[in-house]
């Protein structure tokens, strides 16, 4: 196994996927002749064309289109967002167009394409630009949503994307992509609506997603030093959610904390939590408590960005709680 | 003084029926007591002889008040009586253990011994009010496995502090643990806690909580479960048990647990109705009337009934003989209930965020008594005969008028009826008893002046309202039911098909 950062780990993934299907192409601002915004695309058109690795204007709206559109007549379209925060403009393609395009025509189109880019806040680009979208997203039938947290995960989930034949929603971090981590050798893709166990520990289940599994595993490391034992599910995809792999770990240690980068009302942690009063009732000995953005938009203020972001300390914090122990 | 009725109190000893010096056995009457019900009979919960009677005629106690021992001719219950009469007989104490008759029990006082009821005639300890724990904590009795937060409610499990050696300290007695106290009434466990205590037989009653606001976590049932059992194994109880192990008559008492109260009698049984879901329509209905008019908003359908027929039958029926007399609310009732029968959807309770639709017809009947009124129920009456309904509500009447019927004869009700007719009220409306749906008010049947075919000519006349809660009924449907009982009542001999 390679280490290999998050970024490269996917762009070996649309390396291998539009190598091996030639009906798979890329488009989005900047993707082709600069590389992309974050460099995810680098060497892409060079080694593909112009053809395959395709430049837009700046309109968010008429590429999602174009990739809707090509979906329908046999292409397999990756529509890269320069950011979530941008795509906005263009949630009326993957909203009404691609989420129901089977659907609503009787299953006479399929829709296999990829919507991909950065979510969630970096640092400091303020409320606009600070944003995470995955439960606006997972709300959709038709969509599925997946937020990796590592490189390996990135790579393997970007081509099980690729490859679905209905549409998906894939959302990166701006502050995950010069991440690194160990990356399997050759071929192998990792199965959509699969978690995994990041770290076993029987005392209390930390749920999480997308780059909160980063906080999460420096949760388990803080802890394990009081001899507290957690349990990082990492749900990987959020839409369909892994309802056995929460179940399995909340009936083992009886406490849950769930852990996300966005808002609370309505968030994916509220779905979490849903799925566990209705699994496991009987096996928790603590109420469930969430961690999340404060219900403010993200504040510009170094101090104060600090202060709304979900972080370790309010994770442990959280974890202490649920275990009786402050 | 035990309770009696799921709501009672307090009760009033209306007469002792037995005398102190008397033997009595297990199930034999020791007294009347009144309750905010009715007069009911309290029964000896074991064998022995009446010893001492505490309580006076006419007095009111709470429930738990030590009214009567019940001993050996021989036991010491000095200490028994004194106790309870040093709080003036309001504290609970348990009554002492009688030894079954013939046997020696070598305990020799009767100390309170809040034990169980067991069927072992062994087991000497056999409290008079321990052993019919008011039913809002019947379900305690049960395992408590996979119950919803939502039923424990109500219903905190019996607290139950085993006697160690502070028996003699009366505070010790079936006192209440202080998370119960300090909650509010309500024991707050949580669900793996709860499912933990019932897998390992940890009693929740006798644990302090160690979690916010006193909540039983999984670790309190841990150190329960580790901890030495509680001194009462029997073979260390305080109290009637044989000290020197030897004497061959009782088995160790089984592990103490809450006494199991009567197995509650349900009168509907699962499959006996089906909850409907409320539409939107229908909850809009609920919200906006009863906006308007009052928690049961309510309507009146006023129809009169053509008695004439059913007239005739009484008289028909009188002549065969008085065996075979109805009444005209006999007539009403089996038309109501056959009427019932076909309109599921005004047999029917409304429960807040559901209607029930009843597939079983219990009709309640208003009797007057004295003291107000009570509304016994003749129960399938829709499966019954005329004549069998007859003797049942002229049963149940009587029974009521002497305040001696049983809460099931009361309960349990799917829709009433009220008869002023006897005292010449030719027409009235009656209020809706909650949660049912409706109710029908009979008024006087009487001769009046009516047009038929043309002619005006006298006939026997009926004049009822049904009251509806229109929550669950609609002007239609109580109008379309009141046709079907229309139908019936005019045409009586369709209630004797």
């Amino acid at each position: 196994m390679a280490v290999t950062s998050y970024r490269d780990a996917l762009t070996q993934a649309l390396r291998e996927e539009l190598a091996r299907d030639e009906r798979v192409f890329l488009m989005g601002e900047e993707v082709a002749q600069y590389n992309g915004a974050y460099k995810v695309s680098k060497g892409l058109l060079d080694e593909f064309g112009p053809m395959r690795v395709v430049d837009t204007p700046i309109t968010e709206l008429g590429f999602a289109g174009i990739g809707v559109g090509s979906a329908m007549v046999g292409l397999r379209p990756i529509i890269e967002f320069m950011t979530w925060n941008f795509a906005l403009l263009a949630l009326d393609q993957v909203v009404n167009a691609a989420a129901k395009m089977l659907y609503m025509s009787g299953g006479q189109f399929p829709m296999p394409m990829v919507f991909r880019g950065p979510n969630g806040s970096a640092l400091q680009l303020s409320a606009q630009h600070s944003q995470a979208w995955e439960s606006w997203l997972a709300h959709i039938p038709g969509l599925k949503v997946l937020t990796p947290g590592t490189p390996a995960d990135a790579k393997g989930l970007l081509k099980s994307a690729i490859r679905d034949d209905n549409p998906v929603v894939f959302l990166e971090g701006e502050m995950l992509y010069n991440t690194k981590g160990e990356v399997p050798d050759g071929e192998y893709t990792i199965p959509i609506g699969k978690a995994e166990l990041k770290r076993e520990g029987g005392d209390c289940s930390i749920i999480a997603h997308g780059k909160m599994i980063l906080v999460a595993m420096q949760v388990a490391d803080a802890l394990a030093k009081e001899n507290i034992a957690v349990d990082v599910v990492d749900l990987r995809t959020v839409r369909p959610m892994d309802v056995e792999a929460i179940s399995a770990s909340v009936r083992k240690t009886n406490r849950a904390v769930v852990l996300e980068e966005g808002w609370e009302i309505c968030g994916i942690g509220a779905q979490v939590v849903d799925f566990i009063q209705r699994e496991c009732f009987d096996d928790l000995d603590a109420p469930v408590i969430r961690v999340h953005q404060a219900d403010v938009p993200m504040p510009y203020a170094k101090n104060l960005e600090k202060a709304a972001k979900p972080d370790a300390t309010k994770a442990v914090a959280a974890i202490r709680k649920v275990m009786y122990l402050d | 003084m035990e309770a009696l009725s799921p709501t009672m109190e307090e009760g009033t000893l209306v007469k002792w029926l037995k005398n102190e010096g008397d033997a009595v056995k297990t199930g034999d009457t020791l007294a009347e007591v009144e309750t905010d019900k009715a007069i009911m009979e309290l029964v000896a919960r074991g064998d022995g002889i009446l010893r001492k009677r505490l309580g006076n005629e006419g007095d009111a106690s709470p429930v738990g008040t030590l009214l009567a021992v019940i001993a050996g001719a021989e036991e010491n219950i000095d200490a028994l009586v004194a106790g309870a009469g040093g709080d003036k007989g309001a504290k609970p104490v348990a009554s002492a253990p009688a030894a079954p008759s013939g046997e020696t029990k070598a305990g020799d006082d009767a100390t309170p011994v809040p034990a169980v009821p067991s069927e072992s005639q062994g087991d000497a300890s056999v409290p008079l009010q321990e052993t019919n724990p008011p039913a809002t904590a019947a379900s305690a009795g049960e395992a408590p496995s996979r119950e919803s937060p939502q039923a424990k409610r109500g219903s905190p499990p019996p607290a139950r502090e085993l006697p160690s050696e502070s028996t003699d300290d009366p505070a010790s007695g079936p006192a209440s643990p202080a998370a119960v106290v300090a909650t509010g009434g309500r024991q707050r466990t949580s669900p793996l806690a709860r499912r933990l205590a019932s897998e390992r037989g940890v009693e929740l009653g006798r644990i302090q909580g160690s979690g916010p606001g006193g909540r039983i976590i999984k670790r309190d049932i841990e150190s329960a479960a580790a901890a030495p059992p509680p001194a009462a194994r029997g073979d260390t109880s305080p109290g009637g048990v044989d000290p020197d192990g030897r004497d061959a008559a009782p088995p160790a008492p089984p592990l103490p647990s809450p006494p199991s109260p009567p197995p509650p009698r349900f009168i509907s049984l699962e499959g006996d109705y089906q909850d409907i879901p409320l539409t939107q329509i229908r909850k809009t209905i609920a919200r906006r009337l009863t906006e308007s008019i009052g928690p049961v908003p309510t309507f009146y359908l006023t129809a009169e009934f053509d008695a004439e027929r059913a007239a005739e039958l009484r008289i028909q029926l009188k002549e065969l003989g008085d065996e075979y007399k109805v009444s005209f609310n006999d007539i009403v009732i089996k038309a109501v209930a056959t009427a019932l029968a076909e309109h599921p959807e005004v047999n029917a309770h409304w429960m807040g965020d559901h209607v029930r639709h009843f597939n079983r017809v219990h009709v309640a009947m208003a009797v007057a008594i004295p003291e107000g009124l009570i509304t016994p129920v003749v129960f399938d009456a829709d499966r019954k005969t005329l004549s069998e309904i007859s003797s049942e509500a002229k049963q149940l009447a009587e029974l009521a008028r002497q305040r001696r019927l049983t809460p099931e004869q009361y309960s349990g009700s799917t829709f009433s009826v009220s008869n002023l007719g006897m005292f010449g009220i030719d027409h009235f409306t009656a209020i809706i008893n909650p949660p049912e749906a409706g109710i029908l008010a009979i008024g006087a049947v009487e001769a009046k002046a009516v047009v038929v075919d043309g002619r005006v000519t006298a006939r026997q006349r009926m004049r009822v309202t049904m009251s509806c809660d229109h929550r669950v009924i609609d002007g239609a449907t109580g109008a379309k039911f009141l046709q079907a009982v229309r139908r019936l009542v005019e045409n009586p001999l369709l209630l004797v098909l």
